[in-house]
């Protein structure tokens, strides 16, 4: 590997170039004395580039190249991942059993079709305790278009409870189940708001998620509502748009595997010309669709309300209805048939 | 960065308040500060509007000190946290704050639990004539009347681009509706007195407007913004349309967050074009889902549409839909046909002229276009 590919000032790498260690193998076997000396810089930066140095050639790894994981560790992992149910179960068949953690998962759709809705639904869904199959986490909502309705959020999390106090109901006929002890209030407590006013603030948090997850323990879902609002507006050079917004979402992946929760990033649409003919695609453009894990899209078929898995590593294409009611996302009343395979 | 400097000077309000933090107060180490002050990297905006790796090359210096750079001015310019529990509290003890303005037009005020609600945006579409400006002078009246009759006691803007507001159709609207406020004497003269008319002729007339509105409205007591209508400013500028709607986002976040941050209602009224081909309802993916899948349904005429684009209509909260039914089979004299959008709620419309009052018989639903039967009756 090269020198060059070392994450350092561009001085540093000249001065290292120049004095011709230009692969990462002529630098680690160097003390940080001698190489100092040898570049003509501090010890302390010397030591800064063989520990560098010494990362990315991935020394003192058992495994083969560092941080690797076979692929019979991964489906373990990933079979005992939880996934946060949507409250519609034809939603959870087509999405694999509902949101899934360590995970990256893009919903967009046209103004009106649920996008919030399906954000909120999922800040409630995600406190279900365990003993009622949930993850019994907490939520975080980064609201860039001040359309989070906290009294609709009250409105859900009392369905929701009302559910989980029906269940129990059901089991104590059968046998001892444990009390709900959950409280609509204590769902709203969890839900960790934040009013993001412009594309920097929205940098800014999401710079400083890292260290809000590691400080509030448990928090399972991050919301962001919506990821396109204040980067439509604001930015007038594309091409740097999309660097800063790849950016933030590897920044969002990362988090997604750090803490395994799941992310998930409501987008706008927008019109796009292909094929000789204007359709609807999600906006941000190309190079955007590719960093979401998985990309569902929600649409209007005829009065029904869809939603169509566009985009998953491990999910077939399909689509289901789902309606929007005063509790919440629900299935759709005629709905047995309606999931579609493709 | 350049180019984006007219944007932060327009956009400098409250909601760009952790954006303009300056690097050099954030606690960084004086050495690193330095760098950023050098390099004429000031607020927080500018580091942040780079990536990491640009950053690092443009200061020229290690990446371990650009991340925690970075971390420090992030952690430092994002938002503040609420849980949504203390955010129903903080609603609950602004109650005055987060009213709404009624409509007098019974079947909607309930549909949008009490009228015209404050701190977000409107907006009213519907073909030329339908009533969009009767509306919003009735708004405009509304909102000036005295508590005691349910207005708002307070000034209103009103950014009349169409040149339709007329003073002589408020008072007569006024003795119509309100004839116990009006026939008391001096009150034409005090509540017309307080609706204040701007005729902006261009956007960037406009512009100015909004921006001088910022700073005046909480003094001046103002309770609602009307802007009659946001299309008409457009088709003034001689640009292709994607650029005219491109323009339009600097003054859709300004709306909004001037409603959010004065908690006043604003009504903005947009106008209805003939559907053109770059105005799709279908995506790519939506051709092979063949069976099952239906034309959809127009809702009302399927080659009209809102002006302004999928972006403007993002943007707002709450897309009042105003529709005349001059003739329907279910044959009440009026119908009112309302629309649901990203708010949840929706809304109706009135035949333009004189709504006659209240008495809900039936509720259609047709998906996301509802039709609400209104019988008229005074």
């Amino acid at each position: 590997m090269e020198t060059s590919r070392l994450p350092l000032s561009s001085s540093i790498r000249g001065k290292l170039i120049s004095a011709g260690y230009t692969s990462l193998s002529s630098i680690s076997s160097l003390s940080s004395t001698d190489l100092a000396r040898d570049v003509n810089i501090s010890e302390a930066e010397a030591f800064d580039i063989l520990k560098l140095a010494n990362q990315m050639s991935g020394n003192g790894s058992t495994c083969l190249i560092n941080g690797a994981k076979n692929a019979w560790e991964m489906l373990h992992e990933e079979e005992s991942l939880p996934r946060i149910t949507t409250s519609c179960s034809d939603l959870d068949n087509i999405l694999g059993g509902g949101i899934s953690c360590r995970d990256v998962t893009e919903i967009g759709g046209v103004p009106g079709i649920g996008k919030t809705q399906i954000g909120i639904q999922l800040s409630v869904n995600v406190q279900i305790p365990r003993e009622f199959g949930g993850l019994g986490g907490k939520a975080i909502y980064i609201d860039t278009e001040g359309s989070f309705m906290v009294e609709r959020a009250l409105q859900i999390a009392e369905a929701c409870v009302e559910d989980m106090e029906e269940y129990t109901g059901y089991m104590h006929k059968h046998f001892k189940a444990s009390q709900v002890q959950m409280k609509p209030k204590d769902i709203l407590e969890n839900i960790f708001y934040f009013r993001v006013c412009s594309y920097t603030e929205q940098v800014a948090l999401v710079n400083h998620l890292d260290k809000f997850i590691s400080e509030n323990n448990d928090v399972k879902v991050v919301i962001v509502d919506s990821i396109t609002f204040h980067f439509r507006q604001d930015f007038d050079d594309l091409a740097q748009r999309t660097r800063v917004l790849s950016e933030m979402a590897l920044k969002f992946m990362k988090l997604a595997k750090k803490f395994s929760l799941a992310v998930v990033l409501l987008n706008q649409v927008t019109t796009k010309y292909t094929q000789g003919s204007f359709q609807l695609a999600l906006a941000l453009g190309d190079s955007w669709s590719h960093s979401c894990t998985n990309r569902v899209i929600l649409y209007w078929n005829g009065d029904e309300r869809y939603a169509y898995i566009d985009k998953s590593p491990s999910l077939p294409s399909a689509s289901a209805s789902y309606t929007v009611t005063s509790r919440g996302l629900r299935n759709s009343s005629s709905s047995s048939k309606r999931v579609k395979m493709m | 960065m350049g180019r984006e400097e007219n944007h932060s000077d327009a956009g400098d309000g409250d909601g760009d308040r952790m954006a303009n933090k300056l690097i050099g107060e954030i606690g960084l180490h004086k050495r690193i500060s330095n760098i950023f002050a050098a390099r004429n990297i000031i607020t927080a905006k500018d580091a942040l509007s780079m990536t990491e790796f640009e950053l690092m090359e443009l200061l020229d210096i290690g990446m371990k000190e650009t991340k925690s750079a970075v971390k420090l001015i992030s952690e430092a310019s994002s938002p503040p946290c609420l849980s949504a529990l203390s955010l129903l509290q903080r609603k609950a003890e602004n109650e005055h704050l987060s009213g709404h303005l009624p409509t007098h037009l019974k079947g909607l005020d309930s549909a949008l639990c009490g009228g015209i609600p404050f701190g977000v945006l409107t907006e009213l579409v519907g073909p030329p004539g339908i009533g969009k400006s009767q509306f919003c002078m009735k708004l405009a009246l509304s909102a000036s009347f005295p508590t005691a009759y349910g207005g708002l006691d307070g000034r209103v803007i009103y950014i009349d681009v169409e040149s339709k507001f007329s003073s002589r159709r408020v008072i007569e609207i006024g003795l119509k509706s309100f004839p116990e406020v009006f026939h008391l004497k001096g009150m034409a003269q005090e509540m017309a007195g307080r609706i204040i008319v701007l005729r902006p002729t261009s956007l960037a007339e406009f512009t100015g407007n909004i921006q001088e509105l910022k700073d005046s409205i909480l003094q001046n007591q103002v309770k609602l913004l009307v802007i009659d209508s946001m299309t008409a400013l457009l088709s003034g500028e001689n640009k292709p349309v994607a650029q005219r709607q491109h323009q339009l986002g600097w003054h859709i976040s300004f709306l909004k967050s001037l409603a959010e941050f004065s908690r006043i209602p604003i009504v903005v009224t947009n106008q209805v074009r003939s559907q053109n081909r770059d105005e799709t309802s279908h995506y790519s993916f939506q051709a092979k889902l063949k069976d099952g899948f239906q034309e959809q349904t127009s809702t009302y005429d399927s080659h009209l549409v809102a002006a302004l684009g999928i972006n403007w209509a993002h943007a707002v909260t709450i897309r009042l839909r105003i529709i005349k039914v001059a003739k329907s089979p279910m044959s009440p004299p009026l119908a009112f046909p309302f629309h649901i959008t990203s708010g949840g709620i929706s809304l109706l419309s009135d035949d333009g002229t004189e709504l006659k009052g209240p008495g809900i018989n039936t509720i259609h639903a047709q998906g996301h276009s509802d039709v609400i039967n209104f019988h008229g009756e005074v």
